[in-house]
């Protein structure tokens, strides 16, 4: 067995998510995400400090469009993939807590 | 408001303005208030799958106007995503500024003289509006929720300033101040009614010099007054909290403005872990000097200046008249008091009437010429119009656009002669002789006694200041 | 089968139409499809009223196009007005978008006829297409075997003879993997040549879509239709799109090309040869040949199997039962949205959403996804230092020829691996090409790749006709 990601820590990563695991699971992703992280070794052992990060292959800038308004999609078409929809509005199920 | 045993407050204010742009931020469709709901709204700001944001050009303009208004220092940036899961977010991750914003390291000086830093003015975009249904209407309680997206999307910038408030009267200046700058610039509304502009206040106290205490942020405040009181109510939770023996617990809290209190709304948890990364759908974000110069270039001229350039044509300012400019610059009317001045007219007879009469028919003011606006001024000081139908010639005018000579004439405005007005004045000495007596062993308050009885003979047609040229004449 | 080329030149002369090409890929498809499994959907009456539209434009004498009445097959994570697009997902099942991607309405504008659309990897996580919530794609060479992934829908229409040309998508290898295993030519282009919009994120600083094709002329004649600057897409590159038919006989006269160390490390015997022979037939164009390692390139598993789950966590998250495909219900929002992602996406998935996750999140994210950037700007200035030596690049496709069904879904990492000589150019933006050259195990097709700087697709094509060529298919 891995250590290098405990249960705990898969554990509450599926909430981060919004994923529901099962024990099983829990048990089989902590085992194959620990061999990926493990398999990182390789990179995590370089120092890499002086190193920029790139998070973009070609460096692009002022990408921009100029304000101008296009037309909204039909509304009723778009509800009518919803789930649910009530009142010309998207609906879904009590909200619990507020946005942060 | 002073706080109780040597307690200060520190303050830190957060403030999201909506931009007036034609557009949404990454995407065309209508960046509109009190659109049908589900109207504006396409796939990219719906996050439907596949779709890919682009940047509004006008949304960076305003960006920048805001951070040069507020002396920042304009350099390059990125998006970042702000990953969490919530209806009211179509692609349950938030496009906003992080490490690097567009704006950072200004202030903001107040009319009081001093000066609040600011940390950062980054660009963002909004969130979709839920609707709660079942319970009172509000979040807590309710069955369902409605949601609609017209709003998500729509660009914001949040105006984070440093924890350099002192007061919650400091506090409100700072935000009036602020509202002014960001109306002045173009950028925003300044509608609070409408949630165009919001603030998030962030509070703490500690005894004088010491170190900085555990904050609470008081979400979503909409107008000035709520910003206050709610600063008020929590600076003083807090002190009785510590002086109970409580701690104070790094939270968000809402503001009632019914119960007038504030109250949890989350705990700061573990879980927010909102996992920033750089979004790889947008590129960086480097305005050149050609662009900023262009920015800078069509910058107008700030609240302070403004009111400082209008304050200078008076003599002798009182604090009603420093109401009234602030009128005139909120509303953006001083050209009007300006091109009286230019006429070598009576700047403080200006300032009145703009914030007055002008003020009073907004809609209308386009209609009002500078020429008109000093030809009405001019009469009223010069006695060929009384005060009365100097207001009345201004609301016509604002009205209909016409010629204010042509207006005071059609309503038979001309000014009583001389001649005639002074045996008005005459007769109606000698049918108050108790009254002249103490007018003329120095009682001035009887000039007004006298000046109503003119009035009323004339159907409000005398001029005020003839009327006292007549009585000190027969002093 | 005609080639795509053939067909256009057919249809535009009147040899033949674009509505009897399509009947007969629909036969085709009739066929096959049941036993392979490529097709998701077909769109027979729309695929039908596009081409009665070319054929009436023919009659009329317009200019229909370079791609004229060509039947071509699309993979299941682009956007299509009114089309089912599943991503292979059950969390999509049902989902119309109401919009095009800008491929789909590059190749109209060309003249091609979208057919439908077809299997993959579900959200294009996969080696092999058996990953996905419909069943997997069997490779039409040999049904026993898997097609290759995450595009194995794609590839195997074109395998079978179903249409000339398809497209895929390419993150880690989803294109250049397949095309190799299925005797393809496949292309992942330039980061930014082609445009984004529409197509369904996976990786999104990784991604790109691009052709496949059985023959390199084909390749470069429906990547001429693709490329190009979409004011939709951020990260589109804003030059002109490239000329590439025009040069496709240039050759490889006095090029200097590197056979990478890396990229062959590793593989089976007769991949390890067929690249080798590779390089002898360059050699005999005229090419010099120099070998040369990078020993960078062997971090870029580790660093994609961060990357690329990092940015899928988040671009998977809007997948949450609010506004379109799957929901399960629940009481509340939180419960409803962990409901329908657990029911809606598949393992593979779900594991990679967690790593994504897990890369992010605070106290991990410098050790993993900073760590992993960093590894990426060491790529890009590993390729770069080897274009100052050389101009092109030459290694393996794939470590062996296409494997049976289930030979790696038990070790996710196993099958890691099989990306491990397409991965680096992702990371660099860069284009590289798989081009069938010589044969393994029973029979099957091997892939060797052709890796270029930034923009050189056109002296890829070039190399891979060289290749095409020597190894006797035309
Ligand atoms: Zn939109």
């Amino acid at each position: 067995m891995s250590n290098a990601i405990t249960r705990d820590e898969v554990a509450k990563v599926a909430r981060l998510a919004r994923l529901i695991l099962s024990d099983a699971e829990l048990d089989l992703f902590t085992e194959q995400l620990g061999q990926v992280l493990e398999h990182a070794a390789d990179m995590n052992s370089l120092d890499l400090a002086d190193v920029v990060a790139t998070a973009h292959p070609f460096g692009l800038t002022n990408v921009v469009r100029e304000d101008v308004v296009i037309a909204s999609l039909d509304r009723d078409a778009v509800l009518a993939m919803a789930p649910d929809a009530r009142d010309h509005r998207f609906a879904v199920p009590r909200i619990l807590g507020e946005a942060p | 408001m002073i706080l109780p045993n040597g307690w200060e407050m520190v303050v830190g204010l957060e403030v999201h303005t909506e931009l007036l742009t034609k557009s949404k931020l990454f995407c065309g469709c209508e960046n509109h208030f009190g659109s049908e709901p589900n109207t504006n709204i396409c796939p990219v700001c719906l996050g439907l799958p596949g779709s890919l944001p682009v940047l509004n050009r006008e949304a960076v303009d305003f960006a920048m106007r805001i951070g040069m208004s507020l002396h920042c220092t304009i350099a390059p940036s990125t998006f970042h995503r702000k990953n969490y899961f919530y209806p009211d977010q179509s692609k349950d991750y938030q496009i906003s500024q992080y490490d690097l914003p567009i704006n950072s390291g200004g202030f903001l000086d107040l009319p009081d003289g001093s000066r609040v830093s600011i940390e950062r003015a980054h660009m963002e975009e909004d969130t979709g509006k839920s609707t709660h249904l079942g319970g009172s209407g509000r979040l807590a309680g309710a069955d369902s929720s409605l949601v609609d997206y017209n709003r998500c999307g729509v660009p914001l910038v949040e105006i984070v300033s440093g924890p350099d408030i002192r007061s919650s009267a400091q506090a409100r200046a700072y935000a009036a101040e602020l509202r002014g700058i960001l109306i002045a610039t173009g950028a925003s509304d300044g509608r609070l009614e409408e949630g165009s502009m919001r603030f998030d206040a962030n509070v703490s106290v500690r005894q004088s010099g010491a170190p900085l205490g555990t904050r609470c942020e008081i979400k979503n405040l909409n107008s000035l007054r709520s910003l206050q009181r709610a600063i008020d109510y929590e600076a003083l939770r807090q002190i009785d909290l510590i002086e109970g023996g409580g701690v104070v617990r790094q939270e968000t809290r809402h503001w009632d403005e019914n119960l007038s209190e504030t109250s949890t709304l989350r705990v700061k948890e573990d879980a927010d872990d909102y996992r920033y990364f750089r979004d790889p759908d947008l590129v960086d974000l480097a305005p050149d000097q050609g662009w900023q110069d262009r920015v800078r270039a069509a910058l107008p001229a700030m609240p302070a200046e403004r009111r400082a350039g209008v304050v200078a044509l008076l003599d002798d300012v009182t604090d009603a008249q420093l109401d009234a400019v602030e009128v005139v610059i909120d509303l953006g009317l001083e050209k009007y008091v300006h091109a009286v001045a230019e006429a070598s007219g009576d700047a403080s007879l200006a300032v009145a009437r703009t914030a007055n009469e002008l003020a009073a028919d907004l809609d209308n003011v386009a209609n009002l010429t500078t020429e008109a606006f000093v030809t009405t001024v001019l009469m009223e000081q010069r006695g060929e119009l009384s005060a009365t139908q100097a207001k009345t010639v201004l609301a016509e005018v604002l009205i209909s656009g016409a010629d204010p000579r042509d207006v005071a004439a059609a309503k038979g405005f001309e000014q009583l002669s001389a001649d005639s007005l002074g045996s008005t004045v005459a007769s109606l000495i000698k049918a108050h002789p108790d009254e002249w007596s103490r007018y003329r062993d120095g009682d001035d308050k009887l000039a007004q006694f006298f000046i109503g009885l003119v009035m009323k003979l004339t159907r409000g047609q005398a001029n005020g200041k003839a009327v006292i040229a007549e009585l000190q004449a027969r002093r | 089968m005609k080639s795509a080329l053939q067909i256009a030149a057919d249809v535009r002369s009147g040899a033949s139409s674009a509505n009897d090409e399509l009947e007969r890929t629909f036969s085709v498809i009739a066929e096959r499809n049941e036993e392979l499994n490529v097709f998701l959907h077909v769109d027979f009456e729309g695929a039908r009223r596009v081409a009665r539209d070319v054929d009436e434009r023919v009659a009329r004498g317009e200019d229909v196009g370079p791609l004229a009445g060509v039947p071509i097959a699309i993979k299941d994570n682009m956007c299509q007005v009114g089309i089912p697009t599943t991503c292979s997902s059950k969390i999509l099942e049902g989902w119309r978008p109401p919009y095009d991607a800008t491929v789909i309405q590059r190749i109209v504008a060309a003249g091609a006829v979208p057919v439908g659309k077809t299997n993959l990897d579900e959200f294009a996580m996969g080696s092999s297409t058996e990953n996905s919530a419909f069943g997997p794609t069997r490779n039409p060479l040999d049904p026993s075997r898997v097609p290759g992934g995450s595009s194995g829908g794609s590839a195997a229409a074109v395998a079978a003879d179903m249409t000339s040309i398809s497209l895929g998508s390419d993150t880690g290898g989803s294109i250049r993997q397949p095309a190799a295993l299925c005797g393809l030519v496949g292309v992942k282009p330039t980061y930014g040549l082609v445009s984004r919009y529409g197509l369904v994120a996976f990786a999104s600083s990784l991604d790109q879509i691009g052709p496949f094709a059985r023959t390199v002329t084909d390749s470069a004649l429906l990547l001429e239709v693709l490329a190009g600057h979409d004011p939709k897409d951020s990260t589109s590159l804003p030059e002109p799109s490239p000329s590439l038919l025009a040069h496709l006989n240039d050759g490889v006269a006095g090029q200097k090309i590197g056979l990478v160390r890396e990229l062959v490390e590793g593989a089976d015997d007769s991949v390890v040869t067929a690249v080798r022979s590779a390089a002898d037939a360059l050699r005999e164009a005229g090419a010099e040949i120099v070998e040369l390692s990078l020993p960078e390139l062997a971090l870029t598993l580790s660093a994609y199997y961060l990357i690329a789950p990092a940015e899928a966590s988040s671009n998977l998250a809007r997948f949450d039962g609010v506004r379109y495909g799957l929901r399960v219900n629940a009481v509340d929002v939180t419960t409803m949205m962990e409901a329908t992602r657990t029911a809606g996406f598949g393992a593979e998935v779900k594991r990679r959403i967690m790593l994504g996750t897990y890369a992010l999140s605070a106290g991990y994210y410098d050790a993993y996804y900073g760590q992993a950037l960093k590894v990426r700007t060491l790529t890009i200035n590993a390729f770069a230092r080897a274009y100052e030596q050389v101009n092109l690049l030459l290694g393996a496709t794939t470590p062996g020829v296409a494997f049976k069904f289930g030979a790696k879904t038990e070790d996710p990492m196993a099958m890691y691996l099989n990306d491990v000589f397409t991965i680096p150019t992702n990371l660099a933006g860069d284009p590289a090409l798989s081009v069938p050259f010589g044969t393994g195990e029973e029979g099957l097709p091997i892939g060797v790749q052709l890796l270029g700087p930034g923009r050189s697709e056109a002296q890829l094509f070039a190399a891979a006709r060289v290749l095409e060529i020597a190894d006797g298919r035309s």
